[in-house]
């Protein structure tokens, strides 16, 4: 047997709410008013594809570092390199075995992430063992436009494998067609797309239904018996459409979460997937679809084992924790969409000093410290000479990882004279259960539920932008336990 | 412990430029200003001076780097000089350098100079720059009031002081500070300030506001040295020796170790202890008679009474507001206005602070003159709580 064995997602905290967008623009565009209702989850400043990524694996598979499956994928339209793979930032964060791990960046289309689904469940249905697909998106949109009400950030990951199986692969089908509803050239920010109707009527009534006909085909299956259909899509009417002409029951159609996540793009399917597993009971039939450029078709039945597999938090944890932003110019900032003025102390050489970077990729990339093999002192950043006065011995240190490691603020302050996208910047010395202590950079922290003794858990987030050489820096920040 | 270098360099001349937002001059016009002051009080030709040190904290950001700025700003007679930076402590770094090798009987007469034009970068607040290559992947996204602002979670931590009263007590150093620059004709802010002000000014980095701030300025101190006996040949009287000079760099272990709670800055400890031993000063309360200390901000001056063993562990707040540091109090601190009335041009300020105690012993310091000084303590904290250098100076009345 074949199948998901363990499902998890991220959403970033902060919820713009929508109506602030529509009090903005609807002056403009009087049709954005009627979608000026509900939230949308957006990233903050320091958040992005790689690092929803990495909490979305994390809320799956558990924090535990020198987990080894056998592949790892990412698949995204929103990463922010060109030309530099995304899942082996992933892997690192997570701390993986990367010896002998695949990975793979799976991109270009919304159903990057079915596709991707597919390839693992061939490495698994090969015997080679647990493949981990994991999918995020930071969509970026033009002041005023639609997509600006409909798209939302989001991250979501599913396990695959032989064993422990909570939802088998009952069958798959793919169409591949070039029916562009929308694109994106190379370069650009925003999507190109085109009238809606049209890509309902030929889009998901026309090519998806078909492939789903196709796929039911292949299988005893009725469609009446689907209990979880999920046709992720900006069009809140849409699936409901499609269900009705398919046979399937309308109790069965998943919800896109456009009035509290938005639309996450290629994380979609498996955010929505993920979501509906949360929900799902034994013996129950999950049809997944991936629209773009064709699609793809998953048929799953969900075991006995179901019961039992929960992720850290799933979609509804991360809906519950939700902190509502009613800033329109701060998710402008944040994304940078405006020409801001950011001040002098922001214009400081952002170099990425690449062989230095690599020497330094345990602590910088998995939060790596030193535990002395002589006296068990833990400490951070790893060095030659035991920090512990009473030790010191030379060259005892071990690879110690600290990120799924709990944390106290020590000393703190709040920052407003150093540059921060989000001031002020909050930063202090964390210590942790266990031994070990870092001064280092905080966020999402509430004020109000803020002080010294505050629990906080270690989180991979950017660090600094250098849009001079279109770079970015990643590093750990302490969370305030929520 | 070694026999230290107590009465075995003394002073022979001062000098310090006006300090403030000192459009008008180059490093170099600053420089001059304060050597003319100095080598007229020495009393000897630029010729005799033997070698030289420079100190400057940012170079990039004022003169470029090596010791040719010195040497070429005052035209030294082709002596060695040599530029030192060591973070804050530098000024007082180049003041060793001299002194050691007077002391050594390498030279007879040197010259410590400090420098540093921090107002070319047209922002307000120190210069950005760089940590470090590797450092600047990890270290926190902070400025200076940020980082010093660690030490009052930690005080509060420590102690249960509620913000209220550290706020005040801070308020009370800036205020003292202040009101001694309002006399001081070199201060760069000679505004007296009410600790209304100080409490109600714009926030900084929680809890430092903008009056818990030093200023930010232009400016330049050095000061010769030579040996007792080289001075009596050039018909000094009263002398003023160096009785200590001692530094401490961190070694990691205050931000890397669970022995350290952020509430007091470990390397002052370290640093004081060995200069009290080296000045022979066993009971600092009684016998300094004067601080001239590193308050960048409020509360590093609050934490450093602590540090230096002139207030109790946890008794720096009631000492700090029953006035035992004020102009009229037991150990006076930042008489001439310290680092908060001077701003902190970094390579200068620890010269400007032993000009400050040089001119106090030698009953030369106008309107700020402390009746019948002794001792006089200086002290330098460079870089953040949990990692720094820390320089502790004492001078006194030669041979008493």
């Amino acid at each position: 047997m074949v199948g998901i064995t363990a499902y998890g997602a991220y959403l970033p905290r902060l919820r713009l709410q929508k109506k602030v967008i529509a009090d903005a623009n609807g002056w403009f565009d009087s049709g954005l008013i009627g979608l000026g209702k509900g939230e949308k989850a957006m990233c903050n400043w320091d958040e992005d594809a790689i690092t929803m990524a990495t909490e979305a694996y994390a809320d799956c598979m558990g924090r535990e570092t020198g987990q080894a499956p056998a592949a790892l994928f990412l698949a995204s339209t929103t990463l922010p390199f060109a030309d530099r793979q995304h899942s082996v930032i992933v892997a690192e964060a997570l701390n993986l075995e990367t010896a002998d791990l695949r990975t793979m960046d799976v991109t270009s289309s919304q159903r990057a992430s079915t596709s991707a689904l597919l390839s693992a469940l061939d490495i698994a249905g090969a015997g080679k063992g647990e493949a981990v697909v994991v999918a995020a998106e930071h969509r970026l949109t033009r002041c005023a436009s639609r997509e600006e009400m409909l798209f939302g950030d989001g991250a979501a990951a599913v396990s695959v494998g032989a064993e422990n199986v909570i939802a088998e692969l009952v069958c798959s089908f793919t169409q591949a067609t070039d029916m562009i509803d929308h694109y994106r050239a190379e370069g650009e920010d925003f999507d190109y797309g085109w009238e809606e109707r049209w890509v309902r009527d030929v889009g998901y009534m026309g090519i998806l239904r078909r492939a789903v006909e196709s796929l039911l085909s292949k299988t005893e299956v009725d469609a009446a018996d689907i209990k979880h259909f999920i046709l992720p899509t900006d069009q809140a009417r849409a699936p409901a459409m499609v269900a009705k002409r398919l046979g399937i029951a309308d109790s069965a159609v998943a919800d896109n979460l456009l009035q509290s996540v938005g639309s996450t793009g290629a994380a979609q399917p498996l955010l929505l997937l993920t979501h509906r597993l949360e929900q799902a009971e034994p013996g129950d039939l999950i049809l997944l679809t991936g629209f773009g450029q064709g699609c793809d078709t998953l048929l799953f039945r969900t075991t006995d084992a179901i019961a039992n597999k929960k992720p850290l938090s799933g979609v509804s944890g991360h809906l519950a924790r939700g902190v509502a932003e009613e800033n329109y110019n701060k998710y402008q900032s944040f994304n940078d969409l405006l020409d801001k003025e950011l001040g002098k102390r922001a214009d400081t050489d952002k170099t990425a000093f690449l062989s230095a970077m690599y020497r330094n990729r345990g602590l910088v990339n998995s939060f790596v410290g030193g535990k002395c093999s002589a006296c068990d002192t833990v400490q951070m950043p790893k060095h030659n000479y035991c920090v512990n006065p009473e030790c010191g011995a030379f060259q005892t240190q071990e690879d110690h990882p600290m990120s799924g490691v709990k944390g106290r603020v020590a000393t703190w302050t709040a920052d407003r004279l150093t540059f921060d996208f989000n001031p002020p910047a909050y930063f202090g010395l964390v210590k942790f259960e266990g031994g070990g202590r870092i001064m280092m950079d905080m966020t999402e922290v509430d004020p109000d539920n803020f002080d010294i003794g505050t629990e906080v858990s270690v989180h991979f987030r950017i660090k600094q932008i250098d849009s001079q050489r279109g770079f970015r820096k990643y590093f750990w920040k302490a969370v305030p336990a929520a | 412990m070694a026999r230290g270098i107590k009465d075995k360099v003394v002073i022979l001349g001062a000098g310090c430029s006006k300090f403030g937002e000192r459009w008008e001059c180059e490093p170099a016009d600053l420089m001059a200003e304060a050597f003319e002051e100095c080598i007229a009080d020495a009393g000897i030709e630029k010729n005799q001076i033997e070698a030289a040190w420079q100190a400057t904290g940012i170079d990039s950001f004022s003169v470029g780097p090596g010791a040719m700025p010195l040497s070429m700003a005052l035209r030294l007679p082709y002596i060695p000089v040599t530029r030192l930076e060591n973070y804050c402590a530098s000024g007082t770094e180049a003041f060793r350098a001299a002194t050691y090798a007077v002391a050594s009987g390498a030279c007879d007469i040197a010259l410590a100079m400090g420098f540093e034009k921090l107002k070319d970068t047209g922002y307000g607040g120190l210069p950005q720059r760089s940590r470090g290559v590797s450092n600047d992947m990890y270290y926190p996204n902070l400025s200076a009031p940020g980082m010093f602002a660690q030490l009052a979670a930690g005080y509060r931590a420590k102690y249960g002081t509620s913000k209220e009263d550290l706020k005040q007590a801070m308020a009370h150093v800036s205020v003292k500070s202040h009101a001694n620059g309002a006399k001081n004709p070199k201060a760069h802010l000679q505004r007296a300030i009410t600790e209304e002000q100080a409490l109600n000014a714009a926030m900084i980095a929680d809890p430092i506001g903008l009056f818990d701030c030093c200023g930010v300025s232009d400016g330049a101190a050095c000061a010769i040295v030579t040996t007792p006996e080289m001075a009596r040949s050039l018909g000094k009287k009263d002398l003023i020796s160096v009785k200590a000079l001692q530094l401490c760099a961190s070694n990691g272990e205050e931000g890397g170790f669970d022995n350290w709670d952020g509430s007091y800055v470990a390397t002052t400890r370290i640093a004081a202890k060995r200069a009290y031993e080296e000045a022979g000063v066993t009971k600092p309360r009684k016998e300094i008679s004067m601080t001239e200390v590193h308050d960048c901000f409020s509360v590093t001056e609050m934490v450093t009474m602590e540090d230096l063993f002139l207030s109790e562990d946890g008794g720096a707040v009631k000492d700090v507001l029953d006035g035992v540091y004020d102009a009229d109090g037991e150990v006076p601190c930042q008489i001439d206005g310290g680092l908060k009335c001077f701003g902190h041009p970094i390579g200068a300020s620890g010269l400007r602070m032993l000009y400050e105690m040089y001119l106090q012993l030698g009953g030369r310091a106008g309107d700020r003159q402390l009746s019948d000084p002794k001792l006089g303590l200086t002290h330098n904290l460079g870089g953040f709580p949990h990692q720094n250098v820390v320089s502790v100076a004492i001078i006194g009345q030669y041979g008493v």
